[in-house]
């Protein structure tokens, strides 16, 4: 039977992960339906139905969907159920949002974050902050799975499915949107980048970690990425933020500079292709997982790699 | 205003884990066991808005085995006024804790309930929304930032690209990210205080909830390791390697 995928998009462009989470999608097996909610959304339903192996794009836009907030998105997607054996949401914030939502109300235990497909009913995810692996089957009547993007390519994009506007039920709304804070930045979006340069706690300031790490990450065109304790220690915003509770990454390559390794940042990093570690202390666990490693200051090997790059 | 904080006793984030070898499961018979470092911040906040007069009563809740007990007096130390263990042989899946935490929700009546965003064990990221669902509550997930304000509250959610504000009706559930608070230690006086706070016990069958697994565990394996690297005299030798022997420059 068929299966409907959750697109992340900001109305205007489609994000990668949506991308990547119908290669997991294309893996599962059947008609696969991309569902747009949003308002003013054309932009993103078009990037959509350019994703090969899609057999329609459902737009659904409305005022309350703008922002996709949890209730309302919820609602329309178990409205769409009935039709689809399948959901499938990349595990973005929006998908780890609103996915459980939607399977309490089907009364369907979620998977959540899978690497792998190993049936149309079978997943491989990670538990323990990735330190083991578990294959589980579904044994619900549907299936509801959110996809960690890092462990699957994008699709590619020569389709022509054509776009449908679906019409939406007005309900009272239990939240309202208010605003957005968003940094705006011409670095490559940290999830999907194939270069990530990530700074931790040993930078020991918000100044020196800008001052330091953002010049190599412009040279090399790369995302900027933190470690959890340079997050808590205020060097570096939250949405940077790479580990278990983070964002999960999978770059080609990945330089931890100061980061001493610790298994929740592990856990956000450790499927890179590349890892490089530049780091003072040479026991500290970073290594055990780098590719190349530098034992030195980063405070003077961080210059010296902008200079030489 | 009454908060219910959702807590969950799951192996210390210092602990290393290892995987059974006969691939059943993971073994943690002698780990040391903790709070969810989430649900702390959930309970500090709870707590944080009982001191500043906003709230009037923090009840801490829990699933799990008798031994759960260690997390509800924790706890209650911090600052909960009272305690409620929801009794169950193995933990349930997220779908029946949240079953068993709705229930609790009805018959307690809580305006605002308190999640934290994921548990460190089974990363699931899924029992506060699903609570939510089954209540026809609002939820706002990944929160760093809570203002309460009569009926409503603004909640400033961690989300990709930055911060989201929303405003949610309440009862809500909210479900709490890192930076939200740095929770308390209890101090020995209030562990010892706490000893005589209520700790509610009831079984789960006693609220007439299925909580058979929905998903059937075929493997739990070790992750493929890493090769180890080598290491480099300084940044001339890394940038070539990674020019002609990695390819990625």
């Amino acid at each position: 039977m068929a299966i409907l995928l959750f697109a992340d998009h900001d109305n205007d462009v489609l994000f990668d992960q949506t991308a990547r989470a119908m290669t997991a999608a294309l893996q599962i097996g059947g008609e696969i339906d991309v569902l747009i909610v949003g308002k003013n959304a054309q932009g993103a339903a078009q990037a959509a139905s350019h994703l090969t192996g899609v057999r329609k794009v459902l737009l659904a836009e409305g005022d309350a969907l703008e922002h996709r907030l949890a209730e309302a998105s919820a609602a329309l997607l178990v409205s769409l159920a009935p039709h689809y054996a399948t959901l499938v949401a990349p595990a973005t914030t929006s998908g780890k949002n609103i996915f459980p939502r939607v399977a309490a109300f089907l009364d369907v235990m979620q998977v959540s974050e899978i690497v792998e497909v190993v049936a149309p009913d079978t997943f491989k995810r990670p538990i323990y902050a990735g330190n083991a692996i578990q294959t589980v089957q579904v044994t619900d009547a549907k299936i509801i799975v959110t996809v960690r993007t890092a462990n699957f390519t994008p699709t590619a994009q020569d389709g022509h499915a054509p776009v449908e506007s679906i019409a939406i039920s007005d309900t009272p709304p239990l939240s309202t949107f208010v605003e957005n804070r968003f940094a705006s930045s011409d670095r490559p979006e940290l999830s999907s980048a194939r270069l990530v340069i990530s700074g931790g706690r040993a930078l020991g300031s918000e100044e020196n970690f800008r001052r330091l790490i953002l010049p190599v990450a412009d040279k090399l065109g790369a995302a900027v990425g933190a470690s959890r304790a340079a997050v808590d220690a205020g060097y570096a915003p939250n949405d940077w933020q790479v580990g278990q509770t983070g964002k999960i990454v999978a770059p080609d390559l990945y330089l931890a500079c100061g980061i001493s390794g610790a298994i929740q940042h592990l856990a956000g990093m450790k499927d890179s292709k590349v890892i490089v570690a530049i780091n003072k202390d040479a026991d500290a666990p970073i290594f055990q997982v780098a590719d190349y490693g530098v034992v030195g200051d980063i405070f003077d090997m961080l210059p010296e790699l902008e200079s030489k790059l | 205003m009454k908060i219910l904080v959702a807590i969950k006793r799951v192996v210390d984030h210092n602990v290393k884990i290892r995987v059974k070898s006969d691939g059943s499961g993971v073994d943690n018979s002698n780990a040391k066991m903790s709070m969810n470092p989430f649900d702390e911040i959930a309970l500090e906040e709870a707590i944080r808005l009982k001191e500043a007069g906003k709230a009037d009563e923090v009840v801490a809740v829990t699933v799990g085995g008798l031994a759960a007990q260690d997390v509800l007096r924790t706890a209650l130390a911090m600052g909960a006024d009272r305690a409620i263990l929801i009794k169950a042989d193995t933990i349930p899946e997220p779908l029946s804790v949240a079953k068993l935490l709705a229930a609790i929700a009805r018959s307690e009546t809580p305006d605002l309930m308190l999640f934290g965003k994921q548990a460190i064990d089974d990363d699931c990221n899924q029992t506060g929304q699903m609570t939510s669902a089954l209540l026809g509550w609002s939820q706002a997930t990944f929160v760093s930032h809570i203002v309460l304000d009569g009926d409503r509250a603004r909640a400033t959610r961690e989300v990709d690209g930055g911060l989201q504000v929303i405003e949610v009706t309440l009862p809500s559930i909210m479900t709490v990210d890192l930076r939200l608070n740095e929770p308390r230690y209890a101090s020995l006086p209030n562990i010892m205080k706490a000893k005589k706070k209520p700790l509610e016990e009831m079984n789960s069958a006693d609220l007439g909830i299925d909580i058979a697994p929905r998903l059937r565990v075929i493997a739990t394996e070790e992750p493929s390791g890493r090769k180890s690297g080598i290491t480099l005299s300084g940044m001339s030798e890394l940038i070539d390697k990674l020019k002609v022997e990695a390819g990625v420059l």
